[in-house]
């Protein structure tokens, strides 16, 4: 599997630059030894009830956003009026950063699974929401047109035209969102002091004698969660969506 | 948006017009504000303070100042300036060594086919996960956050540089090798331009990416910034002060990201007129 | 001024696209090259430029042996969309080659000027190519090339993606730039007619692995007229014996 030979490739090479001996061990261990931390920590209960907990929230709070995203988005988007009215509210919310919401959201919440999964349902409901609104306003006109003169009724249309075309788009929110709300659950673990979640582990080994091995290994397995959840959704693009790689057409 | 109809010789149409278009535009958004303000003012939760609190407090906490210094209070030169002052070193830094590093890789074909599962892993790392490294080995003053955001943002432009320099139509590259020009006139004139609309792909979501990271590494260990402010009020249960950074936040996000846009649209009105649709 | 001698390109050691190909341009002659389809026309083109190497044989420009492209060449594509470069203006294409000839800022300008006269845009300097129809941007890769003042313009398939009014138009363009500017073309065409209206001699080519099947001189009176001399009955005599070779190739035809 290519991922699993990319990361031996990284590690590879950051065992080969590691060696040199430039910089000291304490500050950053030879490749080697993280790997092996990393390993130790996978056969860890403790540590991966870590990992479930991280991935458990991430996962719910997405479902949560794009159930309610969806919808919400393919309605806004149908009826030119509230497209309009509403897309200048989204624009502004999809750039703040969810990260300037975990202090509050841990006075509202606490510092446990539902405030995570909150923070993440927030993150990731701006990016789906906005890829589904654009989904479906733009949809190609001519197949609009095309559509309508073959006698379609507006409701065939919109089912049969504007929402497989939009489905790429939206799911390439989703996919952005994927990625944001990993970040931000790790992001609030960290200033949360949770009690659980790979955030939560590498702040506690780090304020705990730092050690650099295990903090780094902690931050390596989240990054190794990164590239499973992205390569997942990059072979549910490539088999659902293929047809819009092919032709040239215009993402 | 609402086009404005242009109709000769009736202006009151037009001032109608303008008005309408204004109403949709930010209709949504003044009645969802008026809307939390009622609540607020009605079922008082000390969670959701009134915006009408927010605005007033944030004028005394930024706008209390002299006027020799613009009204300017302290807080601005105390916290919004060093951080929007680390966020911009920090992504200027990424955008920098993102695309220099990139062309590098993206013309060899060895360096890129070699380089690119450890790149796509890196930048798999979520941020966040890196703050307590970064601490440990840099220390908590600003230099370390500079270097957490350019490090954090620098993936996506680096990544996309490396794809735009890598495609570059060959016919264009022909072209430069029939009329002989010179290797940097190559890379100058033909690879930097037809990358380009890539690259500021790629800035575009480093710019949300070094903005999250600006403020999580404030929101740990830190004595000034936005971010440190929102968790000492958070600590002190000062509810007004936090939402105060928070919509000062929104508003640096969202302006930082429309500035870009500007930006991106003039130096990439070839790319649009060459593709014949807009940007979004 | 150009001389190909045995010249042979292979992709691989069983694909051999060109086979064996000979034939020399004498300086201020315009030479078409015809051929069928897939028989190598834009690679051999390629090779006289010295943007590929021949598996065997040898191009020699001006006398001197072609490694890497020689000065005093320019080309001319055929998709002008993709060989413009869209983020500079017209007068930036053209200008381009020649910022690098070291030819002064003032003399630039007015080659700039020139060319764009020559090919009739003058003023389009400040358009961009994606604001000009398709017969407009192929004429800036013309002045491009122009302006560049070489001693040889090589055309790859130049009016192929143009409507046939605008065909001969720039068909016409060329033969009166070239009359003005004498230099030596050397260009590539599917279209027979166009071969023999424009050039002096054309090159024959075969199917792939591809040979020479003639070398025909024209033998037509300049300057040409796009609707007298295609009616005169050698044109047509020329043309056909041309698109015979071409269906069915022989062995035996004039040089």
């Amino acid at each position: 599997m290519r991922i699993v030979l990319g990361i031996a490739a990284f590690f590879l090479i950051l065992e080969f630059i590691t060696s040199l001996g430039l910089v000291p061990a304490i500050y950053l261990p030879r490749a080697s030894t993280i790997v092996q931390r990393m390993v130790e920590l996978l056969g860890d209960v403790k540590f991966l009830k870590h990992v479930l907990a991280t991935l458990g929230a991430w996962a719910v709070g997405l479902t949560l956003a794009t159930l309610i995203s969806v919808p919400v988005g393919i309605l806004i988007g149908t009826s030119e009026l509230t497209y309009r009215m509403t897309s200048p509210v989204v624009e502004f919310m999809r750039p703040i950063p969810s990260a300037a919401l975990i202090p509050l959201a841990i006075l509202l919440w606490g510092q446990g699974f539902p405030m995570k999964v909150i923070l993440v349902a927030y993150a990731a409901t701006w990016p789906i929401l906005f890829n589904t609104v654009y989904g479906v306003h733009d949809v190609d006109p001519i197949a609009v047109q095309t559509a309508r003169c073959f006698g379609l009724k507006q409701r065939a249309i919109h089912w049969r035209i504007s929402l497989p075309s939009a489905a790429p788009l939206i799911f390439t929110g989703i996919r952005i969102s994927a990625s944001i709300g990993l970040i931000v659950v790790i992001a609030a673990e960290l200033l949360a002091s949770a009690d659980s979640g790979i955030g939560s582990y590498i702040l506690f080994v780090s304020s705990h004698g730092g050690h650099m091995d295990s903090v780094l290994a902690g931050a390596a397995v989240a990054g190794i969660l990164g590239v499973l959840i992205n390569s997942a959704f990059g072979v549910i693009d490539r088999n659902a969506f293929g047809w819009r790689y092919l032709g040239g057409a215009a993402q | 948006m609402s086009p404005q109809t242009a109709l000769q010789g009736k202006p009151a149409s037009a001032v109608v017009e303008g008005l309408r278009s204004f109403f949709v535009r930010f209709g949504l958004g003044a009645c969802l504000i008026g809307l939390w303000q009622y609540l607020a003012m009605r079922a008082g939760s000390i969670f959701f303070p009134p915006p009408s609190e927010i605005v007033t407090r944030a004028v005394e906490l930024w706008l209390s100042g002299p006027p020799s210094r613009l009204f300017l209070g302290d807080g601005v030169f105390q916290d919004i300036i060093p951080s929007l002052g680390r966020l911009l070193a920090g992504w200027s830094l990424a955008v920098i060594v993102g695309i220099a590093l990139g062309t590098v890789i993206g013309r060899s074909r060895r360096l890129s086919e070699l380089l690119d599962p450890s790149l796509q892993f890196l930048r798999a790392i979520p941020g966040p996960a890196l703050v307590p490294v970064f601490i440990l080995l840099l220390g908590t003053e600003s230099a370390m956050r500079i270097v957490l955001i350019a490090f954090g943002s620098v993936w996506p432009v680096l990544l996309n540089t490396i794809e735009g320099t890598r495609t570059v139509d060959p016919l264009q590259l022909d072209t430069a090798s029939a009329f002989k020009l010179p290797g940097r006139a190559r890379l100058w004139h033909i690879i930097l331009p037809a990358a380009m609309p890539k690259i500021f792909a790629g800035i575009r979501v480093s710019l949300a990416l070094a903005v999250i990271l600006m403020v999580v590494s404030e929101l740990v260990a830190s004595t000034n910034g936005i971010g440190y402010r929102i968790q000492n009020a958070q600590i002190m249960f000062l509810l007004t002060d936090m939402w105060c950074g928070i919509v000062l936040l929104a508003v640096i996000g969202y302006s930082l990201n429309a500035l870009f846009l500007k930006v991106e649209n003039r130096v990439l009105t070839w790319h649009r007129g060459a593709r014949g649709r807009t940007m979004t | 001024m150009l001389t190909v001698e045995d010249l042979q390109f292979a992709y691989s050691p069983d694909h051999t696209v060109i086979e064996n190909v000979t034939f020399d341009v004498t300086a201020g002659e315009i030479v078409s090259i015809v051929g069928p389809s897939g028989c190598g026309k834009t690679t051999l083109l390629k090779t006289l430029a010295g943007l590929l190497r021949p598996t065997k044989g040898a191009v020699q420009f001006q006398s001197q042996p072609v490694r890497g492209v020689p000065t005093g060449l320019a080309m001319v594509f055929q998709e002008y969309s993709r060989s413009l470069l869209p983020w500079s203006t017209v007068a930036a294409n053209i200008e381009l080659p020649l910022r690098y000839k070291a030819i002064a800022p003032p003399d630039r300008a007015r080659l700039v000027a020139d060319s764009l006269d020559a090919v009739g845009l003058s003023g389009f300097g400040d358009r961009y190519p994606w604001q000009l129809s398709g017969g407009m941007q192929q004429r800036v890769a013309i002045a491009r090339a122009l302006a560049y003042q070489p001693k040889l313009l090589l055309m790859d398939e130049p009016f192929a993606s143009v409507d046939a009014q605008t065909r001969a138009d720039l068909e016409d363009l060329v033969a009166a730039v070239r009359a003005t500017f004498d230099f030596t073309i050397v260009f590539i065409t599917h279209d027979i007619d166009e071969a023999v209206y424009l050039s002096d001699r054309v090159i024959v080519l075969s199917k792939s692995p591809t040979t020479v099947l003639a070398r025909i001189a024209t033998d037509l009176p300049r300057p040409r007229d796009q609707i007298a001399t295609k009616a005169l009955p050698h044109f047509v005599a020329k043309r056909s014996e041309i698109a015979r070779l071409i269906r069915r190739p022989t062995s035996n035809s004039s040089a």
